[in-house]
């Protein structure tokens, strides 16, 4: 415990300017939204969300090695077959999402894609994104988004990406220290509602996480928000409250979605929720359009608001940076 | 409250007005006059209209005209469309009369219904 302030600025977890007492620095929020365009980061330290200057976080503290570091890249959203206004060349924005992740200082020891890697769940577009990320030369962990598993219950999904896996996807696996726990929340969805876990992957999750030390940082990942988001335009999941039930005894939960094709942050106690960009195309901020479909911004704007998202974990830390990178 | 929010289009047009104008919503660009009697329209992640009413024996075609696709299924599994792509349509005919609730199986918040008559 003594150890860990050394490495961590603020090891209370206490967010700063919250005005609100929702547990969102609103002020470090903005500022992360207002940066977005231009090549910004945000970063949550301690459980405090912090801003940087890319450069000037890339020359310092990410050249920062520690014994038991994990660096790991999230991508999402590649709606591979997408040819519309938002984005005509879904292939060439993935194309570049690859080439950022290639020119990181610090080279990801994995992937993990959440969701929506295809459009309309077509053979060809599954190659199609299989050859583009190939390039990386990275083992990939992959959740489906509803986009899918459209009609056949994602079968082809499990035979591609999951084989594994139980019940519908779901998945866990251990990396350097850190378990991490692929959930699928696209599927059986019922009328009015949001995503979905079910009742049998709540019941493994609660067996899979049982052995688990409380000190064992714990990375959640599925397509659709574990947190509501914006219910009106179902971005949340039905039963996350329940899933999260079940992680309460760890000091560090890490929570990565993707649906929403933007980034959000949101810290409660110790599980630090962050949504990533697409790299397909924009979706409007909640409620701040009709509807929550694709959105055209002027061609050159486009790689300003796609992404990737870059996590970072050091020992001793209580929560793992999470960077955001766009592709402009 | 939500949910009026949801299906009230005009709720939300004022914010959409007021939204940064280089960032506006995509558009169908369609030059589709008006729905036939019998037809639903897909757009904007809601159905037009969200209740139909229709004589027994009618076939109600869904027609959709958002950018990305959508699943038409009833709430208790009677009919379920393949994922419609842009401009897809898929076509049910109801024989009896009754009300006949459905949702878009993978954006559930989408709901609709058939009033058979
Ligand atoms: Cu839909």
């Amino acid at each position: 415990m003594a150890k860990r302030n050394l490495f961590d600025p603020n090891p209370s977890g206490v967010i700063e300017h919250d005005h609100n007492n929702d547990g969102i620095d609103r002020r470090g929020f903005l500022k992360c939204m207002a940066w977005a365009g231009t090549g910004a980061l945000c970063v949550i330290q301690g459980g405090v969300l912090k801003s940087h200057a890319l450069a000037s976080h890339m020359g310092s503290q990410m050249k920062s090695h520690k014994l038991g570091e994990l660096s790991f890249v999230q991508i999402s959203d590649s709606h591979m077959g997408f040819n519309k206004p938002a984005n005509p060349d879904v292939i060439a924005t993935l194309k570049a999402a690859v080439d950022k992740i290639n020119a990181l200082p610090e080279q990801p020891e994995f992937l993990l894609h959440t969701g929506d890697i295809s459009h309309l769940s077509k053979p060809e577009e599954f190659d199609n994104v299989d050859q583009i990320l190939k390039a990386t030369n990275k083992q990939i962990f992959f959740v489906p988004g509803e986009h899918d598993v459209l009609n056949d219950d994602g079968a082809m999904f499990r035979e591609r990406y999951a084989k594994n896996s139980k019940g519908q996807g779901w998945y866990s696996f251990d990396k350097n220290g850190v378990h991490f726990i692929g959930l699928v929340n696209v599927m059986n969805l019922k009328a009015g509602g949001l995503g979905t876990l079910g009742s049998e992957q709540l019941e493994w999750l609660e067996d899979d996480v049982k052995h688990l030390k409380s000190s064992t940082p714990i990375v959640v990942f599925a397509h659709i928000p574990l947190w509501t988001v914006y219910p009106q335009w179902g971005w949340g999941t039905e039963d996350s409250t329940q899933a999260l039930s079940y992680l309460k005894k760890f000091g560090s939960v890490t929570v990565l979605n993707g649906h929403i094709h933007q980034t959000m942050q949101k810290v409660e106690g110790n599980v630090t929720f962050h949504t990533a960009f697409s790299t397909a195309f924009p979706q409007p901020a909640p409620g701040k359009a009709e509807g929550p479909g694709p959105m055209k911004v002027p061609a050159e704007q486009l790689r300003s608001v796609l992404g990737i998202t870059d996590v970072n974990y050091v020992q001793g830390r209580h929560a793992l940076a999470v960077v955001d990178s766009s592709l402009a | 409250m939500r949910r009026k929010l949801f299906f009230g289009g005009l709720v939300v047009a004022l914010p959409l007005a007021l939204a940064a104008v280089i960032l506006h919503p995509t558009r169908a660009k369609s030059d589709d006059t008006k729905a036939s009697p019998a037809e639903v329209r897909v757009d904007n992640f809601s159905f037009g209209p969200d209740t139909l009413t229709v004589p027994a024996n009618s076939t109600v075609t869904w027609v959709n005209k958002d950018d990305v696709p959508h699943v038409i299924a009833s709430n208790d599994g009677l009919f379920k469309s393949k994922a419609l792509d842009t401009d897809d349509k898929y076509s049910y005919t109801f024989a009896k009369a009754g009300t006949y609730s459905y949702y878009c199986s993978i954006h559930p918040k989408m709901v609709g219904k058939v009033v058979v008559q």
